[in-house]
């Protein structure tokens, strides 16, 4: 329990109406979209609605070592938004202005608490594009895009969030505010910070602003389904696409567990007996995509696809991502605690992936569909369990861990797009050895000295002196 | 935990994946941005109690309140957990555990009981002119005076000096009738736009349909069950399934959403029992789904209008293409939909009551659309949303009328009546 003086500092600086401190208030910051993980009680949630704010609220923080979890929509799955002991959750979402949009450099300028989505609403009005579009762009902060490297569908052809990063404003641990970064599309100089700030999780400052690239939003776009009765002619067929020189938008896998979770679940004439289905898009001037519709059915057919859809009109472009978007949902409803994974091997190695997973399913004796980012090697094996259960929650901890070791043997990583936070830091030295992750809490200890900011996430717990 | 009310929803409570796409749609969260009042915060704080890491304390209470029972969360989650019964179900522990507060108790008292309630809404009547006075406004009502607890620059409609059902036989006799209805009227009908319930029977006898209007017809009780008095809503339940089911009808209409899906939803889990719940439909779906109303014989009626769809009816009934197809086959009316037509106007039964202010920062979202659109009228299918966002139309200046769909309909048969008449005096003549 914080002293009464000490909360009405905060108030001071972020008035009455921005601190919250009734127990049910900071009960709903205790936890946010990660599963199976203890919620924690944060002292105080303070909503800042400047970089100024921000920046007081850092330094007395700092000043007193109280832990600081920035947190946005709260939508990340890695535990990167739990708090922890001792901690502050700094909401970032009353600073949800978009600055400006520059149409000859072709920059977006916001502050962190801006939504994805409202992002692209903004300037799709102008026939511009910011392409990473996480599951969660409809709620979750560009600010939490940024410090999470979200990533999505279109990561296949459009890369990923910190490809579209040109500048961060940063409230650094000790309350300095800097800039890094900017308009220009070359700019060495110094240490690369904007890159360095994408991905880092909360733990080496609080974003406060960005600046991001933009692209010309693409003309026309065609969508295809394609299913398949074996695993490795849908295999087959993503390294033929690329091999063919097509770089599709998205390339979505869903295999036959999802297909039969799906199907139960919406009914929407779905082979259940089909191994696998490919979702794909092609997107960019209407020759160039009408071209490449056509070279991604024939691939698809000479790999013994058994049937391809190819939709005709928007309605049907529809109707065929109604099995994607439908995918987590079914698997979602089957059992209370569903658990996403999204270990990422590379692309040429996706059937041992799938192949490896299901053995494990059947090893622990688990209900797991994947699906996923086929495309850029982005799986999302989801386990269906129920955290009430602790017996099989163990066997769900074993699955995990294994899939874990599959992945990084399959030249993979633990985590594409998801983060490490709570969920995956004690995983750390299986990929990054030793060394590594000393490397990066050097990184972290170097900006944040007193180890104030989103601690244990990432480099681990009881590391932080 | 011992508690057996909340023990009924603790499995529904723990599919919740707490994603958070319920941020993108509540419209609570869209103005108090406080993850407590979200769905997947109340969720959380119903397991808490659940769990016994939190007291029913006030604060508890408040946030329960804080829901409009609109469903848009039901509608976007990913794996449709039913929030809104959740939270009547939390409504009803909080009842139950620390009682209602003695007003609540004595509203709900005096509208259950059939006859003080039809008495007293009627000398309310007479005396309004004591609460009330002519607003000045952009829309015509009444504001109220000062010292009954509600904002002064609130319009709200007269209680009706002759209520709905006192107007009409208990049943409207057709000669060669096609099919014959009861009509529930609703309490908001009766009272306060008994135009509404003339509509309905207008068109009804005009697409040769007898209506039959039940004098012994009560309170939905819905608003009694959204405070969780369960009991009593499941006692006026009972009664109108008693009284409607003396008549021989085909279905049962209603013009109101709230009653309407309270009759279609509620009143199957009430009651345990459907063969009343299947009967119900909504005035609009009735015409176009079951009967296929005559289209041949609409006047034209010149005007742009936009439809407001009520929660309790696109999301409660899923009614929302009927209404729309009804305006579109008047000849002469242009339609034109808002951005976000099924967004709550903030009415929620009475939550505007309590929560006034908030009630109209939800509202002024839907004038901002409705003005958008350009529309002179805008159509709704509920008397709460009606008065609501007449409401929000006089605080913001706006002239729009606001109409229930039926009466753009009975308009439009009466248009075409009159065209008749003229063209036959210009034969005679």
């Amino acid at each position: 329990m914080f002293k009464q003086s000490l909360i009405n500092r905060f108030k001071d600086i972020l008035g009455e109406d921005n601190v919250l401190t009734s127990k049910e208030d900071l009960l709903s910051y205790s936890f946010d979209s990660t599963p199976d993980f203890e919620s924690i009680v944060p002292e105080l949630v303070v909503m800042p609605e400047s970089t100024e704010q921000v920046s007081e609220v850092v330094k007395i923080a700092n000043e007193k070592e109280i832990n600081i979890i920035p947190r946005g929509a709260g939508t990340n799955l890695c535990g990167g938004t739990i708090p922890v002991e001792n901690s502050i959750v700094v909401v970032l979402t009353k600073m949800n202005k978009i600055l400006e949009i520059d149409e000859e450099n072709l920059t977006v300028t916001v502050e962190a608490g801006v939504i994805t989505q409202a992002i692209n609403e903004a300037v799709e009005a102008r026939e511009l594009f910011f392409p990473p579009d996480p599951g969660t762009v409809a709620v979750s902060t560009i600010g939490g895009n940024i410090a999470e490297c979200a990533g999505g569908l279109r990561g296949l052809k459009y890369g990923v969030t910190k490809d579209y990063v040109m500048g961060v404003e940063v409230v650094l641990p000790t309350g300095k505010v800097i800039n890094a970064g900017g308009k220009t599309v070359k700019n060495v100089t110094g240490y690369d910070l904007p890159s360095l700030y994408s991905g880092s999780e909360g733990t080496l400052g609080i974003i406060t602003q960005a600046t991001l690239k933009l692209l010309p939003l693409p003309d026309t776009k065609k969508s295809m389904m394609a299913i398949f009765d074996k695993l490795d002619g849908a295999a087959e067929t993503i390294s033929s696409i690329i091999r063919n020189k097509v770089i599709p938008v998205t390339l979505e896998i869903m295999d036959q567990v999802t297909i039969q979770s799906v199907e139960e679940f919406a009914n929407i004439g779905l082979p259940t007996e089909a191994a696998a289905i490919l979702l794909i898009e092609v997107d960019g001037i209407e020759e160039v995509v009408e071209r490449d519709a056509k070279k991604v059915v024939k691939i698809c057919k000479e790999n013994g696809a058994r049937e391809v859809k190819l939709a005709k009109n928007e309605e049907e472009r529809f109707e065929i991502w109604e099995a994607r978007r439908a995918s987590l949902s079914a698997l979602g409803r089957m059992r209370p605690t569903t658990i996403l994974e999204d270990a990422t091997v590379p692309r040429s190695n996706i059937p041992d992936m799938i192949r490896g997973v299901n053995k494990i399913a059947e090893k622990y004796d688990l209900h797991i569909g994947t699906f996923g980012h086929a495309g850029d090697g982005n799986l999302h094996p989801t386990i269906l369990a129920d955290e009430r259960n602790e017996e099989e929650m163990k066997r769900v901890h074993k699955a995990v861990e294994e899939i874990f070791d599959l992945a990084l043997g399959l030249d993979g990583t633990l985590s594409g797009e998801h983060g490490i936070g709570i969920a995956k830091a004690k995983y750390m030295t299986k990929e990054l050895g030793e060394d590594g992750l000393q490397a990066l809490r050097d990184i972290k200890f170097s900006l944040d000295p007193k180890g104030i900011l989103n601690p244990h996430k990432v480099i681990g717990a009881g590391d932080n002196e | 935990m011992s508690n057996k009310i909340l023990a009924e929803i603790e499995e529904e409570a723990a599919n919740c994946m707490k994603c958070g796409l319920c941020r993108k749609i509540c419209p609570i969260f869209d103005e108090l941005e406080n993850e407590a009042t979200v769905a997947r915060g109340k969720v959380n704080l119903i397991q808490n109690v659940i769990e016994g890491n939190i007291e029913l304390t006030d604060k508890y209470e408040k946030l329960m309140e804080l829901c409009l029972l609109c469903k848009a969360c039901v509608d976007n989650c990913p794996v449709g957990i039913e929030v809104d019964k959740m939270v009547f179900k939390a409504r009803e522990h909080l009842a139950k555990e620390k009682g209602l507060s003695w007003m609540k108790k004595g509203i709900f008292s005096f509208v259950k009981n059939k006859g003080l309630f039809p008495l007293g809404m009627k000398l309310g009547a007479t005396f309004q002119g004591l609460a009330f006075c002519k607003n000045k406004g952009s829309q015509q009502g009444n504001n109220i005076r000062v010292g009954i607890g509600m904002d002064p620059n609130r319009v709200l409609p007269d209680l009706a000096k002759e209520p709905f059902r006192d107007r009409y036989p208990e049943i409207v006799k057709l000669n060669n009738s096609a099919g014959r209805v009861a009509f529930f009227t609703g309490c908001s009908i009766n009272y306060m736009q008994p135009d509404f319930g003339e509509s309905v029977v207008n068109v009804l006898l005009e697409n040769d349909i007898e209506v039959v209007i039940p004098k012994e017809q009560h309170c939905c009780g819905l608003a009694i069950g959204s405070y969780g008095d369960i009991e009593k809503s499941r006692e006026l339940a009972e009664h109108n399934l008693d009284v409607f089911s003396k008549y021989d009808v085909d279905a049962v209409v209603t013009a109101c959403a709230s009653c309407g899906s309270t009759l279609k939803e509620e009143y199957e889990e009430w009651l345990d029992d459907d063969s009343f719940s299947s009967k119900v439909y909504d005035i609009s779906e009735y015409l176009v789904d079951v009967i296929d109303f005559d289209r041949e014989d609409l006047g034209k009626l010149r005007r742009k209008v936009t439809y407001h769809d009520p929660c309790h009816l696109v999301r409660g009934m899923k009614v929302s293409e009927q209404p729309r197809e009804i305006m579109k086959s008047i000849p002469g009316l242009y339609f034109e939909d808002m951005k976000k037509p099924d967004r709550c106007c903030g009415a929620a039964g009475t939550f505007n009551i309590k929560n006034y202010d908030l009630s109209m920062k939800i509202n002024r979202h839907k004038i901002d659309d409705i003005k958008q659109t350009g529309a002179g009228t805008v159509a709704t299918g509920c008397a709460g949303c009606k008065i609501q966002i007449t409401d929000g139309l006089n605080q913001a200046g706006m002239s729009q009328e606001v109409v229930h769909t039926v009466q753009l309909l009975d308009e439009a048969y009466q248009k075409r009546r009159e065209e008749r008449e003229e063209e036959e005096v210009k034969v005679i003549s």
